[in-house]
């Protein structure tokens, strides 16, 4: 187990340094520059702009000064929000996006789960179409659609929830949890449902049936774990996306997360904010990923640590 | 929240819904399930948005209806009619990239600066250009002298006194390359700040000297009749030298930042709120109401408007630009409209075909443009349609006008065809045309009208080219792939000037490659020109010039445009859309009594109450932090009401 | 040929031809059984004769402006039938016009996606060791890369030209794809019909275009169907962040972005778009399951 973690901690080095020197030289390649603007700046300024944030030397050098930089831990300042470090704005944002994420987390595996698991057992029939239409909302809608709809409704005619903002505080959470787990309630009963119809078809389940156990208890008891096998391996990459923050929920609901960073960061040219996030992004898939295998490993006995490592 | 009824909505939800679902039922093909589950999902989720124009009137959404406005014998609303919570919520547009008034650029940004910090000038309510740090002073003969005596009572934050020192020390700091203030032009008329910005002198040149502690002189090199009005932008705020030397980049983080200005900052959560109090040692601040102002920034204004709808703002930063027909049928109490300073405008890039050397092909286009229909049915909010750079409304400039511009649109078209023609073009050889614009709803809508008009009238192909903001100003500044550009212009000071430089062959933003040796001469003698008179013609005479040209496209005058709670007083409209917190209040609801004061310390526990003037010992005293709650201070009404009050 | 020979051919094509369909054909039987996926079929099949057709059965067109109806309610009187755009275009045209779009944006960029994600993938399989572990690797490294972020660099480098944006959004997207048929391949690359091909002297690069891929073909249809649906929404967000097509060519996820603007102004500039929008994602969303449960393949995603 040890051996294993320790492997695979340093397979994922050469997968981190592949992701930060592809994001740092694809964003530079982007035309248009962090200090451009609608004002001209007078030439002599703006090399002394450029001077201050090193753009005035070779990408290459640039790159290499970033590396050593990421290595101590130090992000730099923004090129954007000149007050603030990149270190500083994430630490602001992050946690604002973790709570988001984890809520709608668990949103999604609350509902989705049991979605799931209903239409698998009545499967092609209505109940499974009006269940599973339900789920495929999130999928099926932008959800830059259905925020303004919940807003509309919920906050402007009803006056039940407020409009946005943020704060920690239930009422203010409720929207946008909803809309961030919209489209994962859908992957979610759409990845139960469908390992559950093939685990029902299974021999062990018709044993367990012949034995005569009453059908809730061989849905819960047998078939339901190795069911769940397939969304753990789909949680991974999920949750490190949805822990990340959602540019279009916190657009809509005005949060103050990290999720648009990766957007405006991109498009304000913030050099350092934007490989912040995607290094940050970047961690959080490789740890998740390492996860689920650890989670997979201990929920599926057929699976070995040396079998996880013969296939790493 | 006070007006989240909208009533009409509850009610045509329930008429919405049950005529979709009327059908559901009858249909009992199960192979239709889902299409029919589908439908029924969307009846649902746009049942809110269902047409309600027929049945609103009886129930508009309730804004609240503000009692009537008294003043004191000096001009003060008296007490009894002031809200009891004097806390603005304003909206205010993307997040600042920096609250450093030298750095900043942006107007959400200027809004909180003027805020926090004053000029050696400010402006009125109405725009009026105003005594600010400086109570008042002299102008040499020449022009070329300005000294200005500092208003004797003007303190940092801190308690420090604001000395002619700290804007020598700002002022050299704004010039200094090293600082690469995004604004630092606006001090290019000082003495040697030209040398200064390219390197060539030391900062210590610039020609600003302190005459004793409290006046601070300035040597121009030309005159320039707008520069009391440059003093009211950020660029030329006192910084606290201090501060910033001891905190260096931090210096304008909460707790960190000292400034001069009406309201201090207490509170910065990016991209959610920036939060000020009442500065208690403003030179002014028995005369400021407002206790706490919050900013918040929004990226998307549908968003700020829902906001808004909801209560949670008083002042919003813009207003969508779709909704105005409902806006002025629901919300017209609220709904303020005005014209601005800036002009909307296409600019063409002179340097390449097919624009080059093709006057008439390029006031072809011009005169294509019906401006009406832009502005009233693409726009909407009343802009005005113009074909001047200058907007009108300076007190003392006349926008020449062209003739045509007296034409009906018919006649305009009619010439617009044949200059179109004569240019070389004609149905069966049309000309091709790329059109740009930079990413936005409302640039989308004038370019594909735009477009539109000139393939009805002229038979343009035109190609909508759409880019991303940074790709755009590119583009743009390199002149090679641009045709026919979005520009747009909203003057820095108050001056014809601030419009007319744009197009000097030297100047950075030129992106239409204009280079008129005439044109450049006269831009220099209106610069060094005295006579304001003749001053004026040279100016009328240079927008003439630019026109005759037909270096841009003009469309229309901006129009500054927001929802502002009616019990918001104290604010006027002006054309340079500064609106200073200092001045406003919050009045009382009609219909609803004035709270009894309570005994009770505001959520913030920020302000004592008494001792206005309390040292910084005794603030430290205050066993807030320590104990929120045990220990309650005296009142969390203003100390300026309760002031006022005190004759009861 | 005699007579017997025929015979025993023939029965040995019959036998070949049951062979090689029945697992087509049975999953093809389990399909029609499923209801939703049928009518899924129907409406997709309904949708994209009338994206393609509409506009020719309109008499208006996608850019011009109706200045005298703008911004109007649906109406048989100013023929608007799904009313006008706040720019007074038709918005009945419109919704066709930006279905075909973002029909062709979903099937093209799924396409894309395919032949990279097929071709990476059945080569790191079958060749397995080192390759794969390199090959693999620099997917791992791809994959922890936030998708959006990669998109929306690269529709700021390639600019705004439709066709790049499909490509753009393939070329991000064929990562899964690589995953599964890596898999696939693994596991086949040591089946015997493979071990026999080796035998009889075919190339490498034969057997995986004769073997592996044809074997691969359940798990691509299922895949296709329920990718498509993604990239139609991956379209929209680029649109709700006003990266998407150029005017005035529309999307319907554009058309969506506008009419969610003046969703209590206009609701029906959002209605008549998102319905078709929202009808087509059901439908591919529900033929993706059922065809999944029909073909049954092992690998589910």
């Amino acid at each position: 187990m040890l051996r294993y973690s320790l492997k695979r901690l340093a397979s994922a080095v050469p997968t981190l340094f592949l992701l930060i020197t592809v994001a740092f030289f694809l964003i530079r390649i982007a035309p248009g520059g962090p200090f451009d603007s609608e004002r001209a700046l007078p030439a002599e300024i703006e090399a002394n702009l450029a001077a201050k944030y090193h753009l005035d030397e070779p990408l290459v050098m640039q790159y290499g000064r970033y590396i050593w930089q990421i290595v101590r831990l130090d992000f730099g300042p923004s090129f954007h929000y000149l007050d603030w470090t990149v270190n500083d704005l994430i630490i602001q944002g992050a946690p604002v996006s973790f709570t988001l994420g984890i809520l709608a987390l668990i949103m999604a595996l609350v509902v989705g789960i049991p979605i799931g698991v209903w239409a698998a057992w009545r499967q092609n029939r209505p109940s499974d179409y009006t269940v599973m239409g339900v789920a495929m909302i999130g999928i099926s809608i932008p959800n830059f659609v259905l925020a303004p709809l919940l807003i509309l409704l919920f906050a402007i005619t009803l006056g039940w929830l407020p409009a946005g903002g943020w704060e920690y505080s239930f009422s203010r959470m409720v929207l946008p949890v909803i809309t961030l787990a919209l489209p994962m309630i859908a992957y979610v009963a759409r990845i139960t449902r469908g390992s559950m119809i093939e685990v029902l078809h299974s021999s062990f389940i018709r044993t367990a049936r012949a034995k005569g156990l009453p059908e809730k208890e061989v849905l819960i008891n047998h078939a339901l774990k190795p069911a769940l096998l397939p969304v753990i391996s789909y949680l991974g990459p999920a949750a490190a996306a949805i822990l990340t923050g959602s540019v279009v929920v916190e657009r809509i609901f005005t949060i103050p997360g990290i999720g648009s960073y990766f957007v405006q960061g991109a498009l304000n040219r913030d050099y350092t904010l934007v490989m912040g996030v995607v290094i940050l992004y970047g961690i959080l898939i490789i740890v998740f990923n390492f996860l689920v295998d650890l989670l997979y490993a201990w929920l599926d006995p057929r699976i070995r640590y040396d079998d996880l490592e013969s296939e790493s | 929240m006070y007006y989240h009824g909208c009533r009409h909505l509850v009610q045509s939800d329930v008429q919405g819904f049950s005529k979709q679902s009327d059908g559901v039922p009858s249909d009992p093909r199960s192979a239709r399930a889902m299409k029919v589950w589908a439908i029924m999902v969307l009846a649902m989720l746009l049942a809110a948005c269902q047409p309600h124009d027929e049945v609103d009137e009886p129930s508009k959404p309730r804004l609240p209806v503000p009692v009537n406005v008294e003043f004191d014998p000096e001009g003060r609303p008296l007490p009894e009619v002031l809200a009891s919570e004097q806390t603005l919520h304003r909206g205010n547009g993307e997040e600042p990239q920096t609250l450093d008034p030298h750095l900043a650029e942006g107007v959400p940004t200027a809004n909180i600066l003027r805020d926090l910090f004053e000029g050696l000038t400010t402006t009125a309510p109405d725009g009026r250009i105003v005594p600010g740090a400086a109570i008042h002073w002299d102008i040499s003969r020449d022009g070329l002298t300005y000294t200005f005596y500092l208003d004797p009572a003007g303190t940092w934050s801190n308690g420090e006194p604001v000395t002619a020192d700290d804007f020598v020390w700002s002022w050299r700091r704004v010039v200094d390359p090293n600082t690469a203030a995004a604004y630092g032009r606006m001090l290019a008329p000082v003495v040697n700040a030209e040398q200064i910005f390219s390197g060539e002198l030391p900062p210590e040149e610039l020609g600003v000297t302190a005459l004793n502690e409290s006046t601070f002189q300035v040597r121009l090199d030309d005159p320039t009749p707008y520069f009391l009005g440059l003093l009211t932008h950020p660029t030329t705020y006192p910084v606290h030298r201090e501060s910033f030397e001891t905190h260096g980049s931090a210096h304008v983080r909460p707790g960190n930042l000292i400034s001069n200005g009406a309201y201090v900052l207490t509170d910065w959560q990016v991209r959610s709120r920036i939060e000020l109090a009442r500065n208690l040692h403003f030179r002014d601040a028995d005369n400021v109401i407002i206790e706490r102002v919050i900013y918040y920034p929004f990226e998307d204004e549908n968003t700020e408007f829902n906001r808004f709808r909801a209560g949670d703002l008083q002042w919003t930063y813009q207003v969508p630009s779709s909704q105005f027909r409902w806006l002025e049928r629901n919300l017209d109490e609220a709904l303020m409209v005005a014209p601005w300073f800036g002009t909307y405008f296409f600019s063409f890039n002179l340097t390449r075909e097919p624009f080059r050397d093709n006057l008439e092909l390029r006031r072809a286009l011009n005169l294509a443009i019906d401006r009406e229909i832009i502005t009233e049915r693409v726009s909407q909010f009343g802009e005005i349609p113009t074909f001047n750079l200058i907007p009108p409304g300076l007190p003392d400039y006349e926008p020449p006008k062209p003739e045509y511009a007296e034409w009906t649109q018919e006649e305009r078209e009619e010439e617009a065809r044949r200059l179109y023609r004569q240019a070389g073009y004609s149905e069966s050889d049309p000309l091709t045309v790329e059109l740009r614009y930079n990413t936005s709803e409302n640039h989308r809508k004038i370019a594909v009208a735009v477009a539109a008009m000139w393939k009805q009238t002229l038979g343009v192909r035109t190609r909508l080219v759409n880019e991303e903001f940074r790709v755009f100003l590119q583009n743009r500044a390199q002149r090679r792939v641009t045709q026919v550009f979005r520009a747009g212009w909203i003057g820095d000071y108050q001056d014809a000037f601030t419009f007319l430089e744009l197009f000097h062959s030297g100047h950075g933003r030129n992106d239409a490659g204009y280079n008129n040796p005439r044109y450049d001469r006269l831009l220099e003698q209106i610069a060094s020109e005295r006579i304001p008179a003749l001053r004026r013609n040279l100016m009328r005479e240079a927008e003439r010039m630019l026109l005759a040209d037909q270096v841009i496209l003009p469309t229309f005058i901006y129009v500054s445009k927001r929802l502002v709670d009616p019990r918001l007083k104290g604010w006027e409209e002006n054309i340079m859309d500064y609106h200073l917190t200092r001045y406003m209040y919050l009045v009382r609801e009609r219909g609803v009594e004035p709270e009894e004061r309570t005994d009770e310390v505001d959520d913030e526990g920020g302000e004592t109450g008494d001792g206005r003037r309390e040292t910084d010992e005794q603030a430290g005293l205050r066993p807030i932090n320590a104990f929120p709650v045990v220990f309650r201070l005296p009142s969390s009404v203003s100390p300026a009401i309760r002031r006022i009050a005190t004759p009861c | 040929m005699s007579e017997a020979t025929r015979d025993a051919f023939e029965q040995a094509m019959d036998r070949r031809v049951i062979r090689g369909r029945s697992l087509y054909v049975d999953a093809w039987h389990r399909l029609l059984k499923n209801k939703a996926a049928v009518a899924a079929l129907v409406v997709l099949a309904i949708m994209i004769i009338m994206v393609i057709v509409g506009p020719m059965l309109s008499d208006w067109d996608h850019e011009i402006p109706d200045w005298d109806h703008y911004s109007t309610p649906p109406s048989l009187e100013t023929g608007h039938l799904f009313g006008t755009d706040a720019l007074g275009r038709d918005l009945f045209v419109r919704t066709m016009i930006g279905g075909q779009i973002s029909l062709l944006v979903g099937l093209v960029a799924t396409l894309v996606s395919l032949v990279i994600g097929i071709s990476y993938g059945a080569v790191a399989g079958y060749f397995g060791g080192r390759v794969d572990n390199i090959m693999m690797r620099f997917v791992d490294g791809i994959y922890a890369m936030p998708f959006m972020f990669f998109v929306i660099v690269l529709m700021v480098i390639f600019g705004r030209n439709i066709f790049l944006i499909f490509v753009a959004i393939g070329a991000v997207n064929w990562l899964d794809m690589a995953r599964i048929v890596r898999g696939q391949t693994l596991s086949l690359k040591n089946k015997d019909f493979v071990e026999a091909a080796r035998a009889c002297g075919a190339t490498e690069m034969q057997i995986i275009r004769r073997h592996i891929v044809p074997n691969l073909l359940g798990v691509v249809i299922v895949y296709v169907t329920l990718t498509i649906p993604q990239v139609i929404l991956v379209e929209s967000f680029l649109s709700f962040l006003g990266l998407g097509v150029q005017e005035p060519l529309t999307s319907w996820g554009a058309l969506v972005n506008e009419g969610a603007q003046e969703l209590e102004t206009a609701p029906w500039s959002l209605l008549f778009p998102a319905s078709f929008l929202a009808l087509t994602l059901f439908a591919f969303n529900f033929l993706g399951d059922g065809l999944r449960d029909a073909l049954d393949p092992k690998d589910r995603f």
